[in-house]
C-alpha cells in the first residue's frame, strides 16, 4: 500500500506545496486514469483483507482438521456438514445463541424504554434536580468499566443474580443508559413543543402523551440508539465472563464461543470450532446487510452527536 | 415544558426505576471502587481492611504493573494514527478528493470495510488464531510457505505479538473511520473543492489544506474514541493472545490485569487499585486530548 502512495503523489502532483502548484482544470484531474486505477487497487487490496479471513472460515468448517492444517489454503475436498451438527448439538452452539438472543432483546427492550422515559423528562421538564440527574446518568460515559468491576460482582452475586440471565440483562440496562439518555435527551429536545402541548390540551395524560406522541416522533432516534445497543451488548464479552462464569448453560455467544476456542486443541476438533465460528458470523452478516444503512448510522451516531 | 398538572409525580414515575437500576448497578459500585482501592480486600469471608495507600506502593514496584501500561502507551500512539492515516487515505480515495460524487463501487468499499465493526472483538480474536497459527498450518505462514518463507511464530515472540493484536485493532476500526470520515467529506460544500480546483490545486494539496482542516472535528472525535480504546484491549488480548497477555506478559493490559487479579486470585483490593490507575490514566488522557486539539471551529 506504501507503494501505491509514492506511486500516487507522484501522479498527482507535489503535495506540500514546495515548487509551484501545476496548474489543471478539474475536467483533466478528475478523469486522470492512472489514480483512479491506483486508487482501486489500494480499495481493492484492503477490501481482501477484510473478507478473506472471514471466508477462509467457512471453508476451514467443512475441512477436516488434517486438511486445515497441512494445505490451510486449499478449498475443502467435499462439503460436509457433520462439524455444523457437532458445533450446534456437542458444543452448545444453539444454546449460546438462545440466550445471547433473551439477554439482548431483553436488555435493549429495557434499556430503550427506561433510556427513553428518563431522557424525556430530563429534556422537556423542569423541575429541581434535573441538571444534577442529567450530569449522574452522562459522567458514566467517562468512567471505565473496569473500575467498577469488583464491585459490580459483589454488588450482582449480593442480590442473588450472579449466574442468572436476569442479572446480565439489569446489569447490560444500567450501562446503557448513559450513553441512551444523553442521546436521547438531545433527541427529544429538538422535537416540536406545541404538538405534545395540543395533546394535552385535549386531555390526554402525561403518559399517553408520551407513548403516543413523542415516542413516534422520536423513531429515527430512537432506532439509531436500539441499533447501537443491540450491537454493543451482543458483542459484550467482558460482563458475560465476570457475571455468568459458573453456569456454562446459560451462557451467550461470545463467551461460549472463546471457549470453544480453547477447548478445540484439546479435543482435537478444529472442523468444529470452525463452525461454530462461521455460525456466530453469518447472523450477523445477514442482520448487517439487511440493515446496513441503519446499522452504519446507528454505530457512527455518536461521533458525529 | 413547564408542569403541568400532575407533572410531579409523572415526573418521578418515569424517572424512580431508571434512576433505582443506574444507581445500584453503575453509581455504586464506581464509589466503592474507589474505597475498596484502599484495602487488602481478598476474599469473600474476610471483611475488607483498610490499609491506606498501600496497594498504590505495591503497584508502582510491580514490573507487571509497567509492562502493561508501556502497551497502553504504544496503544493510544500507534492505533489512532495508523487507523486515522489509512482510513483518511481510503476516504480520500472513495470521495475522490471532496464534494465530488464518489468513485465506482464506493457503497460497496464502504459496505465490506464496516463490516468487521459489527462483529464481537471476542469472535474475531478467535477468527485470527486460525490466521496466526506458529506452524505452517497458519493462513499467514501458509502464504509465507508459498513464497519459501519459514513459518513466524506471530504471537509467539515477545517482541512481535503487540503489534499483531494491534493490527487485529486496526483491521477492524479501520471501516468504521473510513465510512465518518467519507460522510464528513462528501459534506464538504462543492463550491470550495471548485475553488481550490480552479486555483490549480494538487489532489495531495486538497486533501492537506482543505479536506483535513475542515474534517478537524471529526479528526478529534475520532482520536478521542480511539484512545478510549487504547485503555480497554482486554478482549482481543484475553482471547487471542498466548497465556493471556503473554508471551511473558508482553502483551499484556490493564484490564486483563484488573479481571486476573480480581477473578483468579482473589485479590480484590488490589484490582481495585490498579481500576483507579486505569481511570486516572483513561481521564488524563481525556483532559490533554481536548485541551491540545482545541482550534477554531471553521463554519461552513
Amino acid at each position: 500500500m506504501s507503494a501505491n502512495l509514492t506511486v500516487e503523489r507522484t501522479e498527482g502532483g507535489p503535495d506540500n506545496g514546495s515548487g509551484p502548484p501545476p496548474v489543471r482544470r478539474n475536467k483533466h484531474d478528475r478523469g486522470n486514469p492512472a489514480f483512479k486505477g491506483l486508487s482501486h487497487l489500494a480499495l481493492f487490496v484492503w477490501a481482501l483483507t477484510v473478507i478473506l479471513p472471514i471466508l477462509w472460515t467457512f471453508l476451514a468448517s467443512f475441512k477436516t482438521n488434517t486438511q486445515i492444517f497441512t494445505d490451510p489454503l486449499g478449498l475443502p475436498s467435499s462439503i460436509s456438514w457433520d462439524s455444523w451438527g457437532r458445533a450446534w448439538e456437542k458444543a452448545n452452539v444453539g444454546t449460546y445463541l438462545f440466550n445471547s438472543v433473551i439477554v439482548v432483546a431483553c436488555g435493549t427492550a429495557g434499556t430503550m424504554l427506561l433510556g427513553a422515559m428518563a431522557a424525556y423528562v430530563l429534556s422537556r421538564f423542569s423541575f429541581r434536580g434535573n441538571r444534577f440527574i442529567y450530569t449522574l446518568f452522562v459522567s458514566g460515559m467517562v468512567f471505565p468499566v473496569f473500575l467498577a468491576l469488583v464491585p459490580l460482582f459483589f454488588v450482582v452475586r449480593n442480590l442473588g443474580l450472579l449466574n442468572t440471565h436476569l442479572g446480565l440483562i439489569l446489569v447490560y440496562i444500567a450501562y446503557s443508559l448513559p450513553f441512551t439518555v444523553f442521546f436521547l435527551s438531545a433527541f427529544f429536545r429538538t422535537l416540536p413543543v406545541p404538538i405534545a402541548e395540543a395533546a394535552m390540551i385535549d386531555g390526554a395524560s402525561h403518559t399517553r402523551t408520551f407513548f403516543q406522541i413523542m415516542v413516534p416522533m422520536a423513531k429515527p432516534g430512537l432506532i439509531s440508539i436500539t441499533v447501537f445497543n443491540v450491537i454493543g451488548q451482543w458483542n459484550q464479552y467482558l460482563l458475560p465472563i465476570v457475571l455468568l462464569a459458573g453456569d456454562d448453560k446459560k451462557w451467550v455467544l461470545t463467551q461460549g464461543i472463546a471457549n470453544i476456542s480453547t477447548n478445540a486443541g484439546y479435543q482435537a476438533d478444529w472442523p468444529g470450532l470452525f463452525a461454530a465460528l462461521t455460525m456466530t458470523i453469518i447472523p450477523a452478516l445477514v442482520v448487517y446487510l439487511i440493515f446496513q444503512r441503519q446499522i452504519q448510522a446507528g454505530l457512527t451516531s455518536g461521533a458525529l452527536k | 415544558m413547564r408542569m403541568p398538572r400532575g407533572g410531579a409525580r409523572f415526573v418521578i414515575s418515569f424517572l424512580a426505576l431508571p434512576i433505582i437500576i443506574y444507581v445500584i448497578f453503575v453509581i455504586a459500585p464506581y464509589l466503592q471502587a474507589f474505597y475498596l482501592a484502599l484495602t487488602d480486600w481478598k476474599g469473600i469471608t474476610a471483611s475488607p481492611k483498610f490499609v491506606g495507600f498501600k496497594n498504590f506502593e505495591v503497584l508502582f514496584s510491580d514490573s507487571v504493573f509497567w509492562k502493561a501500561v508501556l502497551h497502553h502507551g504504544i496503544l493510544l500512539l500507534v492505533l489512532p494514527l495508523v487507523t486515522l492515516i489509512i482510513a483518511l487515505f481510503f476516504a480520500f480515495l472513495l470521495n475522490m478528493g471532496a464534494g465530488t460524487k464518489g468513485v465506482r463501487g464506493s457503497r460497496f468499499y464502504q459496505a465490506v470495510f464496516f463490516f468487521p465493526q459489527v462483529l464481537a472483538v471476542a469472535v474475531i480474536g478467535v477468527l485470527f488464531q486460525a490466521m496466526y497459527r506458529p506452524d505452517k498450518g497458519g493462513v499467514l505462514n501458509g502464504l509465507l510457505d508459498l513464497v519459501g518463507v519459514e513459518p513466524i511464530g506471530w504471537l509467539t515472540k515477545p517482541n512481535l505479538a503487540l503489534w499483531m493484536l494491534i493490527a487485529v485493532l486496526v483491521w477492524q476500526a479501520v471501516g468504521f473511520y473510513v465510512v465518518l470520515f467519507a460522510a464528513g467529506m462528501a459534506s464538504i460544500p462543492k463550491e470550495i473543492v471548485e475553488a481550490a480546483q480552479l486555483d490549480g490545486c494538487s489532489k495531495g494539496r486538497m486533501f492537506f489544506q482543505v479536506t483535513l482542516p475542515l474534517l478537524w472535528d471529526t479528526m478529534q472525535v475520532a482520536w478521542v474514541y480511539l484512545g478510549i480504546a487504547a485503555f480497554d484491549g482486554f478482549a482481543i488480548v484475553q482471547v487471542l493472545s498466548v497465556d493471556r497477555g503473554g508471551p511473558d506478559g508482553s502483551t499484556t493490559v490493564l484490564p486483563l490485569e484488573i479481571w486476573r487479579n480480581a477473578f483468579t486470585f482473589s485479590k480484590y483490593g488490589y484490582a481495585s487499585a490498579m481500576g483507579v490507575a486505569l481511570f486516572v490514566l483513561s481521564l488524563t488522557f481525556a483532559v490533554l486530548t481536548l485541551r491540545v486539539t482545541r482550534r477554531e471551529r471553521i463554519e461552513y
